[in-house]
């Protein structure tokens, strides 16, 4: 109705212009060290020039380099905490999901609030707290630590992710499957989990990238004396004292295009379904 | 007879969160728990009240919770100045809601890469690491958590009421002033929450944007405990978690009814 009337004015174009000009600007500088780190990953060298040309050596030297054996422990262990604990996470989180929701309406406020704390809390507090509870109750240094933490931090949010789905659950379809002589534990298995596993399944894929993302809770609760190193505590240590060496280059290069190649799919697929979705309420 | 077994599978359902309850116990309420004590207790484990001394007396520890203040204000005016005028420009553009994902991407990289990149920018242009290094880290690093909940708020404003305050005469200025920014101030407070507190407990930005320069609360927390200072270190964890505890009460208060935008970016 107003559009008939919304002849851009020479006015309104230039401030359309100068609309877009800055969020262009404010991309860019979001952006730029980014860019410049992928571009620079192709020079094998740590103070951006291009004096060697353009070559893989960076690319080849995350193999080759005597920091290889110290780095791929250090992926390997950033994976494998990330496994276990985003694991243990996701079917603890799951069941307590379906346990809170079935608690009383007190009960289930309390420890929806308890289960809040380690989100809002700040990072270096949970981390800090955590390290003092290890050390009065003696817990063995190591991974033992590193897991509990990181099982710690990441439950919250498989909890998050799986209570809204059970909320929007019809209630009937469980009691209708008990109806037609499921027993709960089927009901549970057959019925249930099936209608909330896309909660179940964010809540994983949450967890694992908190998990392999964390670098403060790892820090902290590491233990100087195991040697345990992630990925991010590596980076800390390694280049805090001499800098970035080129190979950083390279794999921060591999990170960047692996989580945007991962988000930019998870974020096309939600968006045409959610196209489907409108077309066909359109339809309706 | 419906009813009984109903109740008895409720009573059992519940029981699958027990678990989880007896886990936050220990490794979330019972560390904070440890944490209030730690702060009463000197390094022979004998109630004192000598922490609160060495904390509030000192000036070197209240100088660096000022600067940590400081820069977490200035961090976030900058975030709120930067970012108000994006996601308000986002909002007026129809695809702005899959335009806004790409200003939140660069979160989901680990904050040392983009530092660690920024350093080595910042060194090979030559500019001196210092406090203005230390303040651009900083707004890089949170300007998408001040984005994304102004989007959110902008985006959900009913377009009505700036039609209604246009037809009854307001130029653009007042329509601004008068319908968008009191509507955006629940996206305004979390926004400033969700930036303001990480800021001020940083870890490890600071030191590597400044040299070890600008020492921030986070990392003097760091610091006491791997010094074995427990008592100290638990009174700046305590205060860290009131600025939490009270930014949290804040949100809750204004933001009853969006409280599902705070970190939920799946």
């Amino acid at each position: 109705m107003v559009k008939s009337t919304e002849k851009k004015k020479p006015a309104e174009q230039v401030k359309s212009f100068f609309e877009k000009f800055y969020l262009f600007i404010i991309l860019a500088i979001l952006y730029a060290p980014i860019l410049l780190l992928v571009i620079y990953s192709f020079s094998n060298s740590s103070n951006f020039n291009f004096d060697q040309g353009f070559n893989f050596k960076a690319y080849v030297a995350i193999f080759t380099s005597d920091k290889s054996p110290e780095l791929w422990t250090a992926i390997g262990n950033t994976l494998l905490i990330a496994s276990v604990s985003s694991v243990i996470a996701t079917v603890m989180g799951t069941f307590a999901s379906i346990g809170i929701f079935n608690l009383g309406k007190r009960a289930r406020r309390l420890v929806e609030n308890v289960n809040q704390f380690p989100i809002i809390n700040s990072e270096i507090v949970m981390a800090v707290s955590l390290m003092v509870f290890f050390v009065t109750f003696a817990f063995p240094e190591g991974y033992l630590r590193l897991i509990i933490a990181h099982i710690a931090f990441c439950t919250p949010y498989v909890v998050l992710s799986v209570l809204p789905k059970l909320e929007s659950m019809d209630p009937n379809i469980y009691e209708a499957a008990l109806d037609l002589g499921a027993n709960p534990f089927k009901a549970l298995t057959k019925v249930m989990i099936p209608i909330i596993s896309p909660g179940i399944v964010s809540g994983f894929v949450m967890a694992f990238v908190m998990s392999m993302d964390d670098f403060i809770i790892t820090q902290i609760n590491k233990g100087a004396a195991t040697g345990i190193n992630t990925l991010s505590t590596y980076i800390y240590s390694d280049a805090r004292v001499q800098g970035l060496e080129p190979f950083w280059y390279a794999i921060f290069s591999i990170i960047l295009v692996v989580v945007l190649a991962a988000l930019l799919t998870i974020n096309l697929v939600k968006i045409q379904k959610q196209k489907q979705k409108d077309r066909e309420a359109k339809v309706q | 007879m419906t009813k009984r077994t109903h109740k008895k599978l409720r009573l059992t359902k519940k029981v699958f969160s027990f678990p989880y309850i007896l886990f936050l116990l220990l490794f979330v309420v019972i560390p904070l728990v440890l944490i209030l004590v730690n702060a009463f207790l000197d390094s022979e484990n004998n109630l004192t009240l000598d922490n609160f001394k060495m904390f509030f007396g000192a000036p070197s520890s209240l100088i660096v919770l000022g600067n940590s203040l400081l820069v977490g204000v200035i961090t976030t005016a900058l975030c709120l100045i930067i970012g108000y005028p994006v996601a308000y420009i986002l909002s007026k553009i129809s695809s702005g809601k899959i335009i806004v994902l790409l200003y939140v991407l660069p979160m989901f990289i680990n904050f040392l890469i983009r530092t660690l990149a920024t350093k080595a920018i910042f060194i090979a242009m030559g500019v001196e690491l210092g406090m203005g290094t230390v303040l651009f880290g900083m707004v890089y690093n949170y300007l998408p958590f001040m984005i994304m909940p102004l989007h959110t708020t902008l985006s959900g404003i009913d377009k009505s009421y700036i039609e209604a305050a246009q037809d009854l005469g307001a130029d653009k200025a007042t329509v601004f002033l008068k319908t968008v920014l009191p509507l955006s101030v629940s996206g305004i407070l979390s926004g400033i929450t969700m930036v303001f507190i990480p800021t001020i407990s940083t870890y490890a930005i600071s030191q590597l944007l400044s040299n070890g320069k600008i020492f921030l609360f986070g990392d003097s927390i760091q610091l006491s405990f791997e010094q074995g200072l427990y008592g100290v270190g638990s009174i700046m964890s305590i205060v860290m978690l009131i600025f939490v505890l009270i930014s949290n009460f804040i949100m809750n208060k204004f933001n009853r009814n969006s409280n599902a935008v705070r970190r939920s970016l799946w």
